[in-house]
């Protein structure tokens, strides 16, 4: 019995792999893809690269212009992330198991929640690009609705985690439904909503990158400007400048991780 | 005498088919010690936690003091659970608060929602929190965060949190069942007290029917959603908890005389 259990899993496992691989030869295929010719043009791209894709003296001058760019796209990633916050905190206290105030408005909330989170931000922009054409505002909404998704379902499962004994606790002792919640489920959670907060704003400065691509804003826009007119020098250097900011958020937030854990 | 709390004809029903109380009834006295001792699953803390309504009852009727709680709405029920203490197995603090908010926190019942928010509690009530730790023996602790507690240390904020309420009774499900021995001691000596010299009735949820005998005025013994024994804590025989405990009760069977002499 225990046997035919372990024997069925490998073949189990035996199929998939089949499968997987009957799928990436048929997508081969279909897309004239050639592995051999795919692998061997790596050193060929590395050897462009490193002719033509660094920031030269010149490119330098652009630097302000760039870093102008940069800050613009640091703060809408900020400020959506932010506001998206705001609202997922409220939509996790209506939907957590926990703190809900009845089954149906719970459930209601959840489902909100989760159709926002299934589509992803790039999606939203391509969304959003219709109602708000090419500007920032589609960049801003498109990360706003992407977060809080993501961030309604992190803050549910944070205050399931942590606030479920007190919530009882407080309860009992026939504290009101505030009470509770900014008493027990906020001091509980707090920290850990900080930490997903800062996760979501580096995740956010990275698809901020790409959805400027896409709506035409940001320091994604100015890259893409600088590639296609061939100033390969100063779209090395937005690319640095990037890096630089994601790395130094990155850091930022592990030092608030650390304090406020 | 007019009993505090008198349960009558409990039922309750999780789901379809799995009863988790038969037909329960019992009354407990003003200043009473009462345990409850049944095996696991037996429904000890799904009848205590049916008294406060923290689960709804499917049927029967439960009357503390003069409310029928049963049939409470949602702000009298508030008001009726201010009336009651609730002492849990894992402490349910705040971990991140200090010990003083932790003990606070019983007092939220009485607030309005904007004091509730904001935490905004009087002197007179700092001060009883104050007091109240300092005879738990946890007037070093006041301003630690409950979570670099020891347990036995955090069962006694919790014990705190109750007493701040001024509770006519103390319901506490299990409340040593993550102690050591030590503290155990320390925390079932405290709720005596809390009986003995406050006047506090106490319903405890126990799984060591040697403490339960010791403290005891009196042992209800459940066994698979009923009450199978209903005495005082000197007359529990062997017999009897052969009857509450089932199968289980070889493991349990020490000597009784012992404990009865200690
Ligand atoms: N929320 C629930 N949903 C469904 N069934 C439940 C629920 N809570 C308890 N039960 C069932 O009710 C019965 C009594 O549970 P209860 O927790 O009251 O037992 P207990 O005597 O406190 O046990 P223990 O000593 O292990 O704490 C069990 O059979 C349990 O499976
Ligand atoms: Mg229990």
């Amino acid at each position: 019995m225990q046997a035919d259990i372990f024997a069925k899993k490998k073949r189990n496992t035996l199929a998939y792999l089949c499968l997987l691989g009957a799928v990436t030869m048929l997508a081969m295929v279909i897309t004239e893809y050639n592995a051999v010719k795919g692998i061997a043009s790596i050193p060929k791209a590395v050897q462009w690269g490193m002719a033509n894709f660094y920031p030269t003296a010149e490119s330098l001058e652009k630097l302000p212009v760039i870093l102008e760019k940069m800050q613009e796209t640091l703060l809408v990633s900020i400020a959506a992330t932010t506001a998206a916050a705001v609202f997922a905190l409220l939509f996790a206290i209506f939907g957590s198991n926990t703190t809900r105030i009845n089954r149906f408005f719970g459930a209601v909330t959840r489902g909100i929640a989760t159709v926002f989170r299934n589509i992803d931000v790039a999606a939203w922009a391509l969304i959003l690009l219709f109602s708000f054409g090419q500007s920032s505002l589609t960049g801003y909404f498109a990360l706003f609705f992407g977060s809080f998704g993501f961030l309604t379902r992190a803050f549910t499962e944070t205050i399931d985690e942590v606030s479920g004994g007190s919530v009882e606790a407080l309860k009992a002792t026939g504290a009101g439904y505030f009470s509770i919640i900014f008493q027990s489920v906020i001091p509980s959670s707090i920290p850990q909503i900080i930490s997903w907060i800062l996760f979501m704003i580096e995740t956010n400065i990275r698809s901020a990158t790409l959805i400027g691509l896409l709506t035409g804003s940001g320091i994604g826009f100015t890259f893409n400007l600088y590639y296609k007119s061939l100033a390969y020098d100063t779209a090395s250097l937005v690319v640095i400048v990037i890096i630089a900011a994601i790395l130094l958020i990155e850091f930022a937030s592990n030092y608030v991780r650390k304090v406020i854990l | 005498m007019k009993a505090l709390l008198e349960v009558n004809h409990l039922t309750k029903q999780f789901g379809k088919d799995s009863k988790a109380l038969t037909d329960v009834s019992f009354s407990v006295q003003e200043g009473e010690f009462v345990s409850i001792i049944g095996p696991s699953g037996a429904g000890k803390s799904t009848l205590l936690r049916c008294i406060n309504r923290m689960i709804d009852a499917t049927g029967g009727d439960i009357r503390f003091q003069d409310s029928q709680v049963m049939n409470l709405k949602k702000k009298e029920l508030k008001q009726v659970r201010t009336k009651i203490g609730m002492i849990f197995q894992h402490y349910n603090l705040v971990n991140r608060l200090s010990v003083i908010e932790n003990t606070l926190h019983g007092k939220l019942g009485t607030k309005s929602t904007l004091a509730g928010v904001l935490g905004l509690y009087s002197k007179e009530e700092k001060q009883q929190a104050v007091q109240i730790l300092n005879v738990l023996g946890l007037n070093e602790m006041i301003y630690k965060r409950a979570d670099q507690l020891s347990g036995g240390q955090k069962q006694r904020v919790g014990i705190a949190r109750a007493l701040i309420q001024n509770p006519r009774m103390l319901l506490c499900d299990e409340p040593i069942a993550s102690l050591d021995p030590n503290s155990a001691k320390v925390i079932m000596d405290h709720l005596k007290k809390v009986s003995t010299t406050m006047g506090i009735t106490v319903v405890v949820n126990l799984h060591q029917v040697d403490v339960a005998i010791k403290y005891s005025d009196r042992i209800i013994g459940i066994n698979k959603g009923q009450v199978v024994y209903n005495g005082s804590a000197k007359g529990l025989t062997s017999e009897d908890i052969q009857r509450i405990y089932g199968s289980e009760a070889d493991d349990l069977i020490f000597d009784i005389g012992g404990i009865h002499a200690g």
